[in-house]
């Protein structure tokens, strides 16, 4: 057909994936049976991939939530929040966030994507600039698409490439919006906030945002994400988020103190024009919430399981991220390398993700895990077994008997 | 002089930075971020001819921006096509700086 004509040469290579009988991009579970285990046909998988950082999808308490608040409030709001008004457990959910962050305002996107396509394309507009590092998520780039702005983008992690940017716009007007990320998802490591911070403080008409999708409930003392353990939070004006990582469940939002938030209501074409969440969705992230904050044990947990993960791999001798993270990702010599390792370890019981470019930094082909609070330490030393038998087999590694140290992967800027 | 006109990284390139040869300086940048020697013109196209993929031309590009002490907004990254597009846009940019 002519209008997938464009689509050919990655049709050829989706095919020769479907073929081989092991397409990452198309995983089905049969079953799951828990937050750290599946079935694909007969065969009971580990789950390493799925970004369930505090594991609480099956906690029962969040589970009765949801049942409840469908009972109640039935399966769905079948439409908007403007045009169709809200629930209460939409106010609730908006008003905890907000409480929780120690912020004024917060608003419930549908999904975390919606909540940067909203941000982004909204507060920066036509005069003003937006200012990304380079190496944020899809949502990030498709927000400032989606507005009017000016957008460019600066080294990723890189405080000084970040002050060029900021330099050479002094003295044009408008404001500029710097976006930022407090966990990348796809090497796991974080951003230099604080000196992002400085360097904002340096300019005038600069605002902040921190994306803290992988970072709530992973990092800061109370879970709050980077800027509360970089103890920068005054200096970041708008957070963004979501609901299906650390919380279990799906949607976004974002919490500021900026005067005048709620006029984004009616402004923000990603939060008007699509359904708000289900009731039963709202209710069961209201209560993850709640467990986020009363168990910081679970916080403890997936710090240790994810160093666990990252020194496992990394003394196995694969090439592992910057610093150890949730997300825990090895390079891989090419993209049929990864694929084929990610079909050995999932054919040996483990679900992992490949990861390739464009979506990648710097053209890096990644095996990529996750780990959870969930996990035991036996299913995170099983997992490590499986990856120094795949990675044996295949040569990524050398054998038992020599000891080498992975090396590092620098994401820094030059 | 401005602060991005002199790249300290490397002699040579900082030189012609200095000569401020805009089109020389992105001949010389896309030919040192390419895996193997390709023939480049100005009408050789960037995604087609060189094989770089969306991500890989705005990083290449970033390298230039250093260069020049300039910011290419990424909407007009998008229109470029060719190298003599590459060479127009900074060239307008400069101007107007």
């Amino acid at each position: 057909m002519s209008l997938f004509t464009k689509f050919a040469p990655l049709a050829a290579q989706y095919r020769q994936l479907e073929e081989a009988g092991a397409n990452p991009f198309n995983v089905s579970f049969d079953s799951v049976l828990s937050p750290t285990e599946a079935m694909i046909k007969d065969q009971p998988v580990l789950l390493l991939g799925t970004n369930n950082y505090l594991g609480l999808t099956y906690d029962p308490a969040v589970i009765a939530k949801a049942v409840e608040a469908t009972e109640l409030y039935g399966t769905g709001t079948t439409g908007s929040r403007i045009a169709n008004g809200s629930y209460d457990g939409h106010k609730q959910l908006e008003h905890a966030l907000a409480g929780f962050f120690n912020r004024k305002h917060g608003m419930v996107f549908s999904t975390g994507y919606q909540a940067n396509l909203g941000m982004l394309s909204t507060l920066a507009g036509k005069d003003d600039h937006l200012i990304l590092d380079a190496d944020s998520h899809a949502s990030i780039y498709d927000g400032a698409r989606l507005g009017h702005t000016q957008v460019t983008r600066f080294r990723h992690n890189s405080p000084e490439d970040l002050a060029n940017r900021l330099r050479r716009l002094e003295g044009t007007p408008g404001d500029k919006v710097i976006v930022v990320e407090g966990i990348y998802s796809m090497l796991g490591d974080t951003a230099p906030l604080r000196e992002f911070a400085a360097v904002k403080r340096e300019y005038a008409n600069t605002y902040l945002v921190v994306d803290e999708a992988h970072s709530l409930g992973v990092l800061g003392e109370n879970g709050r994400g980077l800027a509360e353990a970089a103890c920068v939070e005054q200096d970041v004006d708008f957070v963004v988020g979501t609901f299906s990582k650390s919380l279990g469940g799906v949607g976004g939002f974002c919490v500021s103190d900026a005067e005048g938030f709620d006029i984004l209501r009616v402004v923000t074409r990603p939060y008007m024009f699509t359904a708000s969440l289900p009731p039963g969705v709202i209710a069961a992230t209201l209560e993850a919430l709640h467990q986020l904050q009363t168990r910081p044990g679970l916080r403890r947990q997936l710090s240790a399981n994810a160093n666990r993960l990252y020194n496992g791999l990394a003394a196995l001798g694969f090439t592992v991220g910057p610093e150890p993270s949730p997300v825990v990702s090895t390079v891989m010599p090419s993209p049929e390398a990864a694929f084929a390792f990610w079909s050995r370890l999932l054919h040996a019981g483990l679900y992992t993700n490949v990861s390739l470019p464009p979506a990648t930094p710097k053209g890096l082909a990644l095996l990529r895990s996750s780990v959870s609070a969930a996990h035991s330490s036996a299913q995170i030393d099983h997992a490590i077994a499986m990856f120094a038998e795949a990675g044996r087999e295949m040569g990524l590694i050398p054998p038992a008997s020599v000891q080498k140290q992975g090396e590092v992967i620098l994401v820094a800027a030059k | 002089m401005r602060a991005g006109e002199f790249n300290q990284e490397s002699g040579s390139r900082g030189v012609s930075a200095l000569v401020g040869d805009i089109r020389e300086i992105i001949f010389e940048t896309l030919r040192s971020s390419l895996p193997k020697p390709v023939e480049i013109t100005e009408k050789t196209h960037i995604v087609e001819d060189l094989g770089l993929d969306s991500v890989a031309v705005m990083d290449f590009v970033m390298e230039i921006e250093d260069r020049l002490d300039i910011s290419v907004p990424l909407d007009k990254i998008a229109e470029i096509e060719t190298v003599g597009d590459l060479i127009a846009a900074m060239q307008n940019l400069r101007a107007g700086s």
